[in-house]
């Protein structure tokens, strides 16, 4: 069974870009009608839908695949184990991993980064250290920080941005001391799309001998993820943002890396032996996935990076960055609207604020019209501090979307505009 | 699916256009902060207590189009009242809010009913109880409150201030 089907029809797409309705035929909640108007989905950043072979890859295993892994020498369970270890094969593939067991499965993004600040940073961080971080972050790459940080009797230094929403290189270095233990930084800015320059960073890091943690959950979907490229050592990203399901989500780690870190949870599955005196912990992966994890769920998200890279990451990259500089360009003539986040390099975020009106009310009012938006802080309340704002409405793009459905946010927000003046 | 247009009506549009007793009370006796840190929706309501009856109440703030009309309306229909009458209002609003409370049914919300439909919409709840929570505050001497963790309406029940 093929789990990328648009491939082929794919190639009868018109020349250089993507055929979205074929695309969005994939996608049955695309069908749906919110207050009686089709549904305009533009909340991606926050979670994606799933397509149907990918929706077809979870059933197919809950139905002939299923029982634990790692544990019983019985045709189901042998198979469940092949095919979770062969959807950690797809994922080090997806992301160019060196070594299979360098891709742990975790329950998201957010795990992934507790599990580095727990593993690296309680083993590594000590008092008076440096954890530098950036005002971008979403509080999932802060907070676990904040924790050690506290903990410990470490300092969190800040890269800051400037008035684009990019963050300030030059400063960037400066805070890169002899304390430093690790940098903390987004590939992607939720709130604002900003792309940082993510391989510089970890270059300029790598020269003083600091490791590097990205936060790529809002990256994956978007752009090729290369961890050769990169050179990174930790790189973190969840399942839903990529069309896969919630619950689960990779980290990545160099091996040397992760062979010197503590386990983060202990259970069955991480270890090698276990008596009362003393327990020796299982080789990585294993040491990191205590307990039995969400097989299905990781399974199906192989599936996702398949059907991802059946579409092509080059083609999403086209069709994305054409349908943000439509959108920019749209919300731009409106009077009276600001967009917050205008860096040169951008992921499909829309990120802005109406005049008078506050992000709630636009939400509530973009709803009635079928449009999903995000509204509020976006989990990244320095972002909007740094802006001085309370909070945005926050249009996201997938490849699904059309720009038809751009004219929608844009007469959306004309109505807005005409309602609550 | 909720109908929204029937939160945003014109009566809610206009007080959110122009909120009636804005502005600050120099000789109020009660005075309260409410804030939603989450959203950021602020307001600061001063009222003035004679004989136990809301003699004057004003507000300010900074905040969606729900809450600012929500506060407006809210000022309207208490003034005059005594302070059990006005709790007794405040009380019935978080249960006509919270979906406890028919709007068809006995109560003494009048024309306040028509935010009845955030019942529906379990985000914007918050937006239209600030006001009244921070009424419920000042009338029980309390310098501020949230609608946040504990005083969360969608869970807690209010709290003997």
């Amino acid at each position: 069974m093929s789990v990328n089907p648009s491939r082929a029809e794919l190639q009868r797409a018109p020349a250089g870009g993507l055929d979205v309705e074929r695309i969005r035929a994939d996608f049955p909640i695309l069908k749906l009608r919110v207050n009686g108007k089709p549904l305009v989905y533009l909340d991606n950043a926050a979670s994606s839908q799933m397509p149907q072979p990918v929706l077809d890859r979870w059933i197919r295993y809950q139905t002939t695949q299923h029982s634990n892994i790692h544990r019983a020498v019985h045709y189901l369970s042998e198979t469940a184990t092949a095919e979770y270890e062969g959807a950690r094969r797809k994922l080090a593939a997806f992301i160019n991993a060196k070594e299979e067991r360098e891709v742990i499965f975790t329950t998201g993004t957010t795990d992934a980064i507790n599990l580095v600040a727990h593993g690296y940073g309680r083993k590594f961080v000590a008092a008076g250290d440096e954890i530098v971080l950036t005002t971008l972050e979403h509080h999932s790459n802060i907070v676990p920080w904040q924790m050690v940080a506290e903990e410990k009797g470490a300092r969190i230094r800040v890269v800051p941005v400037n008035d684009r929403g990019e963050l300030i290189l030059e400063e960037y270095l400066k805070l890169l001391g002899p304390r430093t233990r690790i940098v903390g930084v987004g590939h992607v800015s939720n709130a604002l799309g900003t792309i940082n320059p993510v391989r510089e960073m970890i270059a300029a890091a790598h020269e003083r001998g600091i490791p590097v943690l990205v936060d790529g959950a809002q990256a994956a979907p978007h752009m090729q993820l290369d961890m050769q490229v990169l050179d990174c050592d930790f790189y973190a990203f969840s399942g839903h943002k990529m069309f896969g399901p919630t619950g689960i989500g990779v980290l990545y780690g160099k091996a040397a890396w992760l062979e010197k870190m503590q386990p983060y949870k202990g259970g069955g599955d991480m270890i090698l032996s276990v008596t009362f005196e003393k327990t020796v912990y299982n080789v990585i992966p294993g040491k990191f996935e205590a307990g039995t994890p969400p097989i299905a769920a990781a399974i199906t998200l192989g599936a996702a990076a398949d059907y991802i890279t059946g579409i092509g990451i080059e083609r999403i990259h086209a069709h994305e960055t054409d349908l943000l500089d439509y959108a920019t360009d749209q919300v731009n003539r409106l009077p009276g609207v600001r967009i917050i986040g205008t860096a040169e390099k951008k992921a499909a975020v829309l990120s802005f604020v109406v005049d008078g009106v506050h992000p709630h009310d636009v939400g509530t009012l973009l709803n009635e019209e079928g449009v999903a938006v995000r509204t509020g802080h976006h989990c990244a309340q320095p972002v909007m501090q740094r802006f001085g704002i309370p909070a945005t409405s926050r249009a996201s793009f997938a490849f699904y979307n059309t720009h038809a459905e751009v004219d929608v946010l844009v007469a959306g927000i004309r109505k807005v505009q005409k309602v609550l003046r | 699916m909720a109908d929204t247009k029937q939160l945003y009506q014109e009566v809610i549009l206009d007080h959110n256009r122009k909120p009636r007793n804005w502005g600050v009370l120099p000789d109020a006796t009660h005075r309260a902060e409410g804030h939603n840190p989450l959203c950021g929706d602020h307001l600061t309501l001063a009222l003035r207590l004679r004989d136990e009856a809301v003699d004057a109440i004003h507000f300010q703030g900074e905040s969606c189009a729900i809450c600012k009309a929500s506060a407006s309306m809210m000022t309207v229909a208490v003034r005059g009242k005594s302070r059990e009458d006005t709790e007794r209002l405040v009380q019935e609003f978080r249960d006509l809010a919270t979906g406890k409370l028919e709007p068809a049914g006995p109560h003494h919300l009048g024309r306040l009913t028509v935010f009845a439909g955030v019942r529906d919409l379990p985000t914007r709840v918050k937006c239209a109880i600030l006001p009244w929570h921070t009424l419920h505050a000042a009338l029980n001497d309390e310098a501020s409150t949230t609608t946040e963790a504990e005083a969360d309406p969608m869970h807690a029940p209010m709290g003997n201030a």
